[in-house]
């Protein structure tokens, strides 16, 4: 991309000043995430029996928890988990969603099998469909990320099904077929390359979505195990002192929030950059 | 149109029956075996064998699965391994705080969220726009275990105006059980009215821009009877799907709430099994809970067709 | 034109669009003006500012992102006052909609509002503007209906518009326009969307309706055998200016400027005989869009008898006898 093109992008992107308050929060998080040894103040499993349950302070800005370990440090490091599952996650449910979508919007044969099985996916809560997967999986990071890659599959084949669905008409595919290009690369490039923003977009979400739900099975003591600091885990840990100690149950879960809102606030923006009908009745 | 409800009968049997298959043969990834899970470690090998044989547990998987489609199809669920009764009654015992909290945060939510969402649509791009749209954002990025526990802290512990878990004594009067709702259905309802938010608000948007909304306006009627009449009145059709659709998942999508307000519903019902690793209540909850979903949606579709002249009658 | 002083008339209107790509005007500089029971044709190419004219007039045009930016709209109110509605408040303007101006839109098949029945969709605008109760307004929304000639008007009033053909939503769209009595009726291209006989039909019921109200009608097309048809007077419009008006009879008699005579000229009753015995309709080259130099006629691009200066400078719309008007430097060399 040249500077100039990418100057435009941006600059379309961050249009609406939320959009940009978003990435720049994601970017913190993420950077705070990828960097905590270098950024968190103490080690995220260092306790001090004499500092328990103490306020925000001077020195511990977000308090201690029950085990007198520093709030701030392990929400820097329950980053690495809990973004790192998201991320999984999405990969893992694009990838295959991608597929799925593809083959339906181009295969008859295979769109009623496949949207059957969507369809009874999603008649299920995102939130219960993953607390049964876990429980037949068992209780892991890698299967949580597995159970809800499943769970979220179905949306991505969703709007790749239907992008497909209208792009499969449009000229140049049947140009392309006429050309004599074979069905993969007719799939792989020319599709792909125009059902790929409503793909991003939703990838953003499906993140946000993600790191939601991994907190809400490790509160419910079905996701991630316990001794693994995720935002979850914290505040599912915390939960007891929350009467004595807020800080403990309050912080984990703004560091949740911020990353979701941030992730939404980018998908917002990206789809309004890349929706053609929006952006013109703007 | 018997053919269009005929064809969505069918429709509906068919995800039943896949949710049916997906949720039998998943559980059979499953670690362990369920018998002896249920009988512990002190189990002799004769008592598993024994209880394998009164489960049917030791037959062969296609055998298990046509005996278990058909036990279903009959509206048997199975036997609850810990709660020693049926999976069926065991639900039914559960559905009135999840009823009653699916009923109440949609109601919130819808309250929130239609309002929110006309506004927002009507003023686009302006101040209430932003602030509307900004606000579903930050409702739908709150954890909602999270937001239980600050209201317990907030308005039980601190304030003391309303019961800071579960659902009563046994004994307790209706009007005593709901004020145990309050504090969940708020949080429910809040965030769920962003979905309802901001469907309203694209829903509406797409109505405004319409040709029949420029002849409303042309009539020279006042702007508030074109929104809510003309506008709104083709918005409801996606409206009502996406409140419906939203309030089915509620029955089912309440676990986490349920949990931390230590409500007896389904959610908790099925969090313990899990926990407990009880396989029966487990699939029955998820075969009721899609069919409580799917039976909403095809609700759904009859409600178009009074609302919408266009689908024929 | 030895009328009286005209129920509408537009001076230099300009409407300008705040899009991305920055401000359009795709109106600016429209006179035109509108006698009480006669017919005003407003003749142009497609994406000439036909329709957002129109738009200005009723104080429709899109409210976020489009306004009048210039010029006068001034119409005579029944007391013999004269308003401008470029500069009447919003809520001024929504009052004289539906009941003192009416409109016509173009696309039958989408203007109707799909989930109410045709005879509640008049029936509230009678409700609202004359106070009558829902019963009488039923009533009138029926007569209207049967003077549209729908037959069986009463049981047709319960319908929804899906379940009428596009000239009959037509007819319903002009029932609705017609229930309040109004002194001015716009009518945007009411026809192009309908097939040949029903155009006939419609265009009757138009002028009938003028002659027995004393209507002043602005009719858009782009079709000059309607205007021969129905109108009285006529003004030609090109990239977002009028270019030429004239009594109907001069108009087409004695056309003066470049761009309404290749119009005539395209008219495929003016065919001419080619080399080889055939019929060849002219057509004008290139479009509207075609770029006209900065300050120069807008036409000059696309007209066979542009002189240096018709690319220089832009020329005003200028009176000649009789009260025919003409935006060009040459018409009277040519
Ligand atoms: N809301 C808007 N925003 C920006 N530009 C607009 C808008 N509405 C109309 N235009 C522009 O104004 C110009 C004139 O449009 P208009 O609809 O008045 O043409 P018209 O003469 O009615 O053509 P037609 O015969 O096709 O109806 C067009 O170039 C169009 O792109
Ligand atoms: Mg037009």
């Amino acid at each position: 991309m040249d500077p100039a093109a990418a100057k435009l992008f941006l600059d379309r992107l961050f249009r609406r000043k939320l959009v940009l308050f978003g990435a720049v929060v994601l970017l913190v998080i993420v950077i705070a995430a990828i960097a905590a040894p270098l950024i968190a103040p103490y080690s995220p499993t260092g306790m001090r029996v004499t500092q328990r349950l103490r306020p925000p302070s001077a020195t511990n800005w977000f308090g201690t928890d029950e085990f007198g370990r520093d709030v701030l440090s392990r929400i820097i490091y329950g980053g690495r988990a809990s973004l790192g599952i998201g991320m999984a996650v999405v990969l893992a449910s694009m990838l295959a969603g991608t597929t799925l979508g593809l083959l339906a919007g181009y295969f008859r044969a295979l769109d009623t099998v496949i949207m059957r099985i969507v369809d009874a996916m999603m008649s299920l809560p995102d939130i219960l469909l993953a607390i049964f997967l876990v429980a037949v999986l068992g209780a892991s990071a890698g299967n949580v990320v597995l159970a809800l890659a499943i769970v979220y599959t179905p949306r991505v084949t969703r709007v790749v099904r239907g992008s497909t669905l209208v792009v499969r008409e449009l000229p140049f595919v049947e140009a392309a077929r006429l050309l004599g290009v074979s069905t993969p690369r007719i799939l792989t490039v020319h599709i792909l390359l125009n059902v790929a923003s409503p793909i991003l977009v939703q990838a953003t979400f499906i993140f946000a979505y993600a790191v939601l739900a991994e907190a809400g099975l490790s509160f419910l003591g079905a996701g991630v195990p316990p001794d693994v600091p995720t935002w979850g885990t914290m505040i599912a840990s915390g939960q007891q002192y929350a009467d004595r100690a807020f800080w403990v149950v309050f912080f984990p879960g703004l560091a949740i929030v911020l990353a979701a809102l941030s992730l939404q606030l980018v998908g917002d923006g990206l789809r309004d950059m890349l929706d053609p009908k929006l952006r013109k009745a703007l | 149109m018997v053919a269009a409800i005929a064809r969505r009968l069918a429709g509906m049997l068919a995800v039943m029956f896949i949710v049916a298959t997906m949720v039998f043969f998943l559980t059979r990834l499953a670690p362990g075996d369920p018998a002896s899970l249920m009988l512990g470690d002190q189990a002799t090998a004769a008592d598993i064998a024994e209880l394998r044989k009164t489960y049917g547990l030791d037959r062969p998987v296609a055998v298990q699965y046509v005996l278990w489609l058909k036990e279903i199809a009959s509206g048997n669920l199975g036997q609850s391994i810990f709660l020693q009764r049926p999976v069926l009654q065991a639900i039914g015992e559960r559905a009135e705080p999840t009823f009653f909290l699916a009923l109440f945060s949609i109601l919130i939510a819808s309250l929130i969220g239609i309002p929110c969402g006309i506004a927002s649509a009507v003023w686009r791009g302006r101040v209430a726009d932003q602030t509307v749209s900004g606000s579903a954002m930050l409702a739908a990025s709150i954890p909602s275990f999270w937001l239980g526990l600050l209201f317990i802290q907030f308005f039980a512990v601190r304030l003391g105006w309303f019961p800071v878990a579960g659902y009563g004594d046994p004994g307790a009067d209706l009007a005593q059980r709901l004020r145990h709702l309050v504090l969940p259905a708020m949080v429910l309802g809040i965030v769920n009215s962003a979905l309802i938010t901001r469907f309203t608000r694209a829903s509406m948007l797409d109505v405004l821009s319409e040709d029949f909304v420029r002849t409303a306006r042309a009539k020279g009627l006042p702007e508030s009877r074109i929104v809510l009449r003309h506008a709104l009145g083709n918005a409801l059709v996606p409206i009502i799907t996406v409140v419906g659709l939203t309030a089915a998942l509620l029955v089912g999508g309440a676990i986490v709430t349920e949990t931390v307000f230590g409500l007896p519903g389904i959610g908790n019902l099925v969090v313990s099994a899990v926990l407990r690793r009880d396989y029966p209540v487990i699939q029955g909850a998820l075969i009721v809970i899609a069919g409580i979903y799917v039976l909403i949606n095809f609700t759904i579709d009859v409600i178009y067709t009074l609302v919408d002249p266009r689908v024929e009658t | 034109m030895t009328q009286p002083a005209p129920l509408l008339a537009i001076e230099n209107l300009a409407v300008t669009f705040r899009t991305e790509a920055g401000n359009v005007t795709p109106v600016r500089g429209v006179d035109l003006a509108v006698f009480a029971g006669r017919t005003t044709a407003l003749v142009g190419e497609s994406g000439s500012g036909k329709s957002v004219t129109a738009l200005a007039v009723m104080g429709l045009l899109p409210r976020a992102s489009g306004g009048i930016s210039g010029g006068s709209v001034r119409y005579r109110l029944k007391s013999g006052e004269t308003s401008d509605l470029a500069k009447l408040p919003p809520e001024g303007m929504r009052r004289l909609r539906g009941r003192e101006i009416a409109m016509i839109f173009q696309e039958p098949m989408t203007s109707l509002n799909p989930v109410l029945s045709v005879g509640e969709q008049i029936a509230e605008q009678v409700r609202h503007h004359t106070g009558t109760g829902s019963a009488a307004a039923m009533r009138r929304a029926v007569e209207m209906l049967g003077l549209v000639e729908i037959p069986d008007a009463a049981r047709r009033a319960a319908d929804y518009p899906h379940q009428m053909s596009g000239g009959m939503r037509q007819r319903v769209m002009i029932a609705l326009a017609m229930s309040c009595n109004p002194r001015l009726l716009i009518a945007d291209e009411p026809t192009t969307a309908l097939d040949v006989t029903i155009q006939a039909q419609i265009l009757a019921l138009v002028d009938r309706l003028r002659r027995e109200h004393d209507m002043g009608v602005l009719f858009i097309t782009h079709n000059l055998g309607v205007v021969a048809e129905i109108a009285d007077d006529v003004t030609v419009m090109y990239a977002g200016e009028a270019v030429e008006a004239a009594e109907v009879r001069t108009m087409f008699r004695d056309p003066r400027h470049p761009y309404t005579r290749a119009l005539i000229d395209c008219l495929p009753a003016r065919a001419r005989t080619g080399a080889d015995g055939r019929r060849v309709v002219s057509s004008i080259p290139g479009s509207v869009g075609a770029a006209a130099a900065a300050g120069g006629c807008k036409f000059a691009p696309r007209c066979s008898h542009a002189a240096p200066p018709c690319h220089a400078a832009h020329p005003i719309l200028e009176p000649s006898d009789g009260g025919h008007m003409i935006r060009c430097f040459r018409w009277r060399d040519l």
